[in-house]
C-alpha cells in the first residue's frame, strides 16, 4: 500500500495529467503534486501520482528489486486492473 | 545497468554486516523500531535479521495504514455502503480486512453493496462523474505517502463541481505515532516494548521531510534514521543507527538522500493543508486514542466530508477474540505469540489486518518469516 514505483514520462497532457510508461503498460498519472516534469524524467508513482522525481540509475535499480521481490507484478496488476 | 550489479554486489552487505557486528556493543542490546510496514516486508523477504548480531533486535512498528485503521472505522465504511446506499469506493489492500463479525467490505459486496475497488482517486472522481444520480464516498486510508491524492481529488471535485462525491477521511499521521509509541506506552507493555531508535519511512519521508521527526527525537532521545526500501538500505540505517546510540546521540539522520529531503514536498504538503487539519485525536488499532494524529477535511470544504453528509450509527465494534493484532501493532508481541497464528489465522483467511495487508507483521511472517525464525535460534544456539 505505502509502495512507490518508479516509471518514465512520455508525454505531457493538460490539467496534470502525464502518460508513464512501465514495463511496456501505459498509464495516465497526476502529476499535480510535483513539480518542473518534463518528458523522459522518472517519477516514482504511488496511488496513480507521481509523489516525487528520480534518477534513471534510482529507477532503474529500484525496478529490479521489485522485480526480484515479485511485487513489480503484483503492483503492475494493480495498475492495470484500473487502466480499463 | 551499473547500478544494478553494484546493488547485487554481495559484498557490500557482507561487509555492512560485518561493520555492524564489530560496532555494536556486546554489553548491550539493539532495539530498533521499524516503523514502516514496508520495511518490514523488506527485513523477511530479505533475511536481514539473519544479518545482523544476535543483540540487534527489529521490533515491527505500527506503519501499516491497513493494519491501524480500527474496526470501527471499517464498520462505518460498510455501514455507508448497505445503509446509504452509496458507491464505496476503496483501495484493494481494505476489501478483505474483518470488520466486527468478521463482516468485510468484500462480504458486504458479495450481498450486494456496490463497493468497488479503484487503483487512484481519479478513478473514483470518474465513477462520480459517470454516476451523477448516485452518492459516490471515497474510502480514504493511508499515511502521508497517499494523504496528497486525497487532496487532490477534493480539490479536484471543487473544481469541476462534483456535487456527488465525497471522502470518508481517515489520514494518519506518521509522526504523532512514533511520539506516541515512546511517549505514552500502554502500561501493560512497559515490560516488553524497548525501543533504543527508530527507522524512519521512506515514501512518507519523501513526502513530509525528515523535519517533523526532530521534535520527537529531542523529546525523547531515540535516534531516527530516515531508511529506503531496500535490504541495504536497512542495514546502512542500522549501521548508522547503532552509531548514534553507541556515541549517545538522538538525531534525525537521512539514510535515502537519494529521494528524502529536510523540507519534503512542499507543493504536496501545501495542497494538503489547504483542503485537511488536524484531528484532535483519532483511535488507532494496537495504540488506543492518540492525540493530533490524523487529518480531518477543512469545514470550508464540508460538502465533501463524508462523516459530514452521512450520519452512521454508534455501533459496538469489536476485534476477533483473541487476535493479536493490537499488540504486535504496539511492539509488544510477535505474530507467532498469537493462537490463531497459521492455524485459523493465514493470508488466505485473515482474521486480522495484520494478515491481509502484505505489510502487515503477520503477514510478513507467514511468507517468510516463520521459517526463518528456527534458523536463527539454531544458529544461536550451536
Ligand atoms: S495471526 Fe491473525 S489473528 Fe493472530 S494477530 Fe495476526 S492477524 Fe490477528
Amino acid at each position: 500500500m505505502c509502495l512507490a514505483i518508479p516509471a518514465r514520462v512520455v508525454e505531457l497532457e493538460d490539467g496534470n495529467i502525464a502518460v508513464v510508461a512501465l514495463e511496456g503498460v501505459k498509464k495516465r498519472i497526476s502529476v499535480a503534486l510535483v513539480e518542473d516534469i518534463e518528458v523522459g524524467d522518472y517519477v516514482l508513482i504511488h496511488v496513480g501520482y507521481a509523489l516525487h522525481k528520480v534518477s534513471p540509475e534510482e529507477a532503474a535499480r529500484t525496478l529490479q528489486l521489485m522485480a526480484e521481490a515479485g511485487v513489480l507484478s503484483e503492483e503492475l496488476a494493480e495498475i492495470g486492473e484500473s487502466a480499463a | 545497468m551499473k547500478y544494478v550489479d553494484e546493488f547485487r554486489d554481495r559484498n557490500l552487505a557482507e561487509k555492512l554486516a560485518k561493520a555492524i557486528a564489530t560496532e555494536a556493543d556486546p554489553s548491550r542490546h539493539y532495539y530498533l523500531m521499524e516503523f514502516c510496514g514496508g520495511h518490514t516486508h523488506a527485513i523477511f523477504r530479505y533475511g536481514v535479521q539473519d544479518l545482523m548480531p544476535d543483540n540487534v533486535t527489529f521490533v515491527h512498528g505500527p506503519g501499516c495504514p491497513v493494519c491501524v485503521l480500527p474496526v470501527r472505522r471499517l464498520d462505518d465504511a460498510v455501514e455507508l455502503a448497505e445503509r446509504h446506499g452509496v458507491i464505496l469506493c476503496t483501495y484493494g489492500d481494505m476489501m478483505r480486512v474483518p470488520g466486527t463479525k468478521q463482516r468485510s467490505l468484500i462480504r458486504a459486496k458479495a450481498d450486494g453493496a456496490d463497493i468497488r475497488m479503484i487503483y487512484s482517486t481519479a478513478d473514483a472522481l470518474k465513477i462520480a462523474r459517470d454516476n451523477p444520480d448516485r452518492e459516490v464516498v471515497f474510502f480514504a486510508i493511508g499515511f502521508e505517502t497517499t494523504t496528497p491524492p486525497t487532496a487532490v481529488a477534493i480539490l479536484q471535485a471543487e473544481a469541476e463541481g462534483l456535487t456527488n462525491f465525497s471522502v470518508f477521511c481517515n489520514h494518519v499521521l506518521t509522526p504523532a505515532a512514533i511520539g506516541h509509541v515512546l511517549g505514552s506506552p500502554d502500561p501493560r507493555d512497559l515490560e516488553q516494548v524497548r525501543i533504543d531508535g527508530f527507522l524512519g519511512p521512506s515514501h512518507v519521508s519523501a513526502v513530509i521531510g525528515s523535519k517533523p521527526y526532530e521534535a520527537g527525537a529531542e523529546l525523547y532521545r531515540k535516534p531516527v534514521v530516515i531508511c529506503g526500501f531496500e535490504p541495504l538500505d536497512v542495514m546502512q540505517s542500522v549501521l548508522m543507527l547503532i552509531r548514534q546510540i553507541n556515541e549517545g546521540r538522538y538525531e534525525v539522520e537521512n539514510q535515502y538522500t537519494r529521494v528524502v529531503t529536510r523540507e519534503g514536498n512542499t507543493k504536496a504538503q501545501a495542497l494538503v493543508d489547504k483542503v485537511m487539519e488536524r484531528r484532535d485525536e483519532f483511535e488507532w488499532r494496537g495504540l488506543g486514542t492518540v492525540p493530533d494524529s490524523a487529518l480531518k477535511i477543512r469545514e470550508c470544504y464540508a460538502a465533501f466530508d463524508a462523516e459530514k453528509r452521512f450520519a452512521v450509527s454508534e455501533k459496538q465494534s469489536r476485534e476477533v477474540k483473541s487476535c493479536e493484532c493490537p499488540a504486535i501493532l504496539r511492539g509488544a508481541k510477535k505474530p507467532t505469540d498469537c493462537k490463531l497464528f497459521g492455524t485459523v489465522c493465514t493470508p488466505e483467511n485473515p482474521m486480522g489486518s495484520c494478515m491481509v495487508s502484505s505489510e502487515g507483521a503477520c503477514a510478513a511472517y507467514w511468507s517468510y518469516g516463520r521459517f526463518r525464525e528456527p534458523a536463527k535460534k539454531k544458529e544461536a544456539a550451536a
